[in-house]
């Protein structure tokens, strides 16, 4: 290459960067309390319509065009949404929900108990697979009149209320979809719901454009005109847009953990790691438990001593999180403090790595193993550095793998890995996203975010079964009990931390976050001070 | 060649090119004896600002050391840069020889192949090569030999092209010398300066490519570049400017003192101007 050419390429190199998010081009977002609000999104969800895709970014957005029949509140207890009441039997086999009565679809067309059915019974079971494990344990689904639901059981599940959230059961509209391809169907670039937004336009790599719905059934709601959400694909120029007051509002892991607390300290913005009760995320390392060496607990011990959740929390996540005891996060039900503590220790490390025969090698290593470093963001590079650099002090050498997200999945839920980091969200109840992971019946090849570590364990798969099938709190909470401590005796999976999200929004936003899915919710009451 | 050396000594740009590049070599050279841990190792408080207690040039968000990152990354970089650039010349003198050298057709085949390569973008295609063989430094070295070849190609085979109808090479011929100890002995010998040259050069531009790379990812995660240092820090700029703009003096110093050198090269090697 010429002298002149990569000159020529660096200029290129700073100057195109910055270009890219130059989204002014003649668009007059919201900007401040003019009755609209402008958010970030990232990335930019594939499509909007939620009841085919419930990626992050669809149920943020996706949540305020689509509703489910029931809200939650920080305590993860039912709300009304698109039921305004509902009732469950003796047996806690039959549930009866009404619906609201003046609902209607985006288009005028009214919402009724043949949409609710439609949805659970034919369309979520064959698009949704979470949806679909949930309502395959209805016997039946029935709609006795136009605004009367019943679920029928085939055996009790305790959480079944909790599967009526917005992203785990949004409900589709039978008149759009019956009998029609549901990917391939032309209104899925308009999508249309019974929520308090609509969709006004999408301006692929800018922005999306929301508009309030003018018919909402709920009176007064919603309170804002209009929601832009744009898409700002680079980290710094999001904090920049929140700075700036261009964007009044950000979610997840929109903003870099290390520009959190400056945002949070400015007085204009406000942040609150609530609202996400819902997801509750923990985070982990993972090893192939098909493999060798990860297939001796001894191992798996030695490793878990070697890695310090503290250091993640402060250097990698800024603060935003806490040590993860177990499985099951600490912000939801079932959780149980009093399990095996695992203290960070190179010398019980080096000690069990001994017991296990993996002497120090001529060079002071006594295994070398290979880590798939997660392609989504700063954060998981770091992880994965992090793990290598930990594991050196008691002589594992780590070779560090980059893919792309398209190989990140096909690698992990094909089995074709060492050891890897994850993140999984357990949705509100244990039987809904931590059995999952663990239970020797989701050992799915092919299939992400099942039991892709491999861990088999009759008992573990007997106490989640029985502990999904019982109505009473207080009997579910002894066998989660028991599962916790010995799946922490077990370690299945290293748990590090639970992940908080900030929210970052701009001080005068009132009722933003008001439910456990907070910024996934509806907005209906959202408005400026 | 003792005038060329003189006239190369007396360039000063060139001297300074390399005062500097015997800094980045010293430093590469001295890394694991200044800093004989992993320059991955997380040394310290994060963030400490370049002077603080134990750290030279500061630590980036992990408490990794900058300076022991920036003397381990030399390493790398010159790696990459030499490395990188003899797989281009192996590449580029060959095919542009026996272009320049061998007959019409041979020659229009290869000048239709090496415009395939000039067409692509170069840190397009290194980009799409590396995603595609999966980021480790030979995948790297490859990628970056791959896109750096057609320029060196262009040259050789025009260098040669020239050379071989002067009427020393047609002497030669009419000796009954064979074909190849004609391009070996006496073709490439005369033709190589320009060559040697523009390599110098591209050793710079393989730094550049390498580290842009790094920057976006694309490194191999188990060598700490410069790059990947400024990939990493460029995030926490606002608090911890330390933390890429060392390494990116490194790369700026670097780059800018093996054109230097190139520079000095040409005049030194140049008849007109080293015998004046």
């Amino acid at each position: 290459m010429k002298r002149r050419g990569f000159n020529k390429m660096l200029l290129g190199a700073g100057v195109a960067l910055p270009a890219l998010n130059l989204f002014r081009d003649g668009v007059a977002y919201a900007q401040g309390p003019s009755g609209g609000l402008t958010a970030i999104i990232n990335p930019e969800p594939p499509v909007l319509v939620l009841p085919l895709n419930q990626q992050i970014p669809t149920g943020t957005i996706g949540g305020k065009i689509y509703e489910s029949l029931l809200d939650y509140d920080f305590d993860l207890k039912p709300r009304p949404q698109l039921a305004e009441s509902w009732e469950i039997s003796e047996d806690g086999l039959t549930y009866t929900f009404h619906l609201v009565k003046n609902a209607k679809w985006h288009d005028g067309k009214p919402f009724t108990s043949a949409d609710v059915v439609f949805s659970c019974n034919v369309m979520l079971k064959e698009v949704h697979p979470r949806a679909r494990g949930v309502f395959e344990r209805c016997e039946s689904i029935t709609a006795p009149d136009d605004y009367t639901v019943v679920f029928k059981l085939k055996s009790p599940f305790g959480p079944f209320l909790l599967a009526f959230e917005t992203s785990s059961a949004p409900m589709a509209p039978k008149h759009i979809y019956e009998g029609t391809d549901y990917r391939k169907n032309p209104t899925n670039d308009t999508p249309i719901g019974t929520g308090p937004f609509k969709l006004k336009e999408w301006q692929r790599g800018s922005y999306i454009h929301l508009v309030a719905n003018e018919d909402y059934y709920l009176k007064g709601q919603p309170a804002l005109t209009e929601i832009f959400y744009k898409i700002i694909p680079d980290g710094a120029s999001r904090s920049v847009a929140m700075e700036s007051g261009e964007a009044q509002l950000s979610q997840f892991a929109d903003i870099e953990p290390f520009d959190v607390p400056r945002l949070a300290s400015m007085p204009n913005l406000k942040m609150t790691t609530k609202g996400y009760e819902f997801f509750s995320p923990v985070l982990w390392y993972e090893m192939n438990l098909r493999k060798k060496p990860f297939d001796d607990l001894r191992f798996r011990k030695a490793v878990r001593h070697l890695l310090d959740p503290k250091f993640i929390v402060e250097r990698i996540n800024f603060g935003l999180g806490k040590p993860a005891t177990g499985p099951i996060a600490s912000t939801t039900r079932f959780y149980d403090p009093n399990v095996t503590i695992y203290k960070t220790d190179v010398a019980a490390a080096t000690a069990l790595l001994d017991e296990m025969g993996l002497k120090p090698g001529a060079n002071g290593v006594r295994a070398t193993i290979r880590f798939l470093v997660v392609p989504f963001g700063e954060m998981w590079t770091r992880l994965g550095e992090y793990f290598r650099q930990a594991l050196k002090q008691g002589g594992i050498e780590v070779v560090l793998d980059t893919t792309d997200p398209a190989g990140f999945a096909e690698k992990v839920s094909n089995w074709d890995f060492e050891t890897t980091s994850n993140m999984l969200y357990q949705n509100g109840d244990p039987a809904l996203g931590v059995a999952r992971s663990y239970i020797s019946s989701n050992i799915r090849k092919g299939v992400m975010f099942t039991n892709t570590e491999g861990y088999s364990n009759p008992e573990v798969d007997d106490l989640f079964a029985r502990a999904a099938v019982l109505t009473s709190d207080k009997e579910r909470a002894a066998l989660y009990s028991k599962v916790q401590k010995i799946l922490v005796d077990d370690l299945p999976v290293l748990w590090m931390t639970e992940q908080q999200f900030p929210t970052i929004h701009d001080a005068r936003l009132e009722n933003l976050i008001d439910s456990a899915i907070g910024v996934n919710g509806t907005f209906g009451r959202t408005r400026w001070a | 060649m003792n005038d060329s050396l003189r006239t190369f000594l007396r360039h000063p740009a060139g001297t300074v090119g390399l005062a500097i590049l015997a800094v980045v070599c010293v430093a590469a050279a001295l890394a694991p004896i200044l800093y004989p841990g992993s320059p991955w190792d997380m040394v310290g408080a994060p963030l400490r600002g370049p002077g603080t207690l134990g750290s030279f040039l500061g630590t980036d968000t992990m408490g990794r050391d900058i300076a022991s990152g920036v003397m381990h990354g030399a390493r790398v970089s010159l790696m990459i840069g030499i490395a990188s650039t003899l797989a281009a010349l192996l590449v580029g003198v060959t095919l542009g020889a026996i272009a320049g050298f061998a007959g019409e057709t041979i020659d229009l085949l290869i000048v239709r192949f090496i415009e395939i390569f000039q067409t692509i973008p170069n840190f397009v295609l290194a980009i799409l090569l590396v995603a595609i063989l999966t980021p480790s430094i030979w995948t790297i070295i490859l990628a970056i030999g791959l896109v750096s070849w057609p320029p060196l190609a262009r040259l050789t085979r025009i260098q040669v092209k020239s050379i071989a109808a002067r009427e020393f090479v047609q002497a030669a011929r009419c000796q009954g010398q064979g074909s190849l100890s004609i391009l070996l002995r006496h073709v490439i010998p005369n033709a190589i300066s320009p060559i040697i040259v523009t390599g110098s050069m591209t050793v710079a531009s393989a730094i550049l490519i390498e580290a842009a790379l790094s920057f976006m990812g694309l490194g191999d995660p188990n060598y700490m570049s410069w790059g990947y240092m400024i990939g990493a820090g460029r995030t926490v700029i606002r608090q911890a400017w330390w933390a890429s703009v060392f390494p990116g003096l490194a790369i700026l110093l670097t780059a800018v003192a093996i054109n230097l050198i190139g520079e000095a090269l040409n005049d030194a090697l140049n008849p007109k101007i080293s015998r004046s």
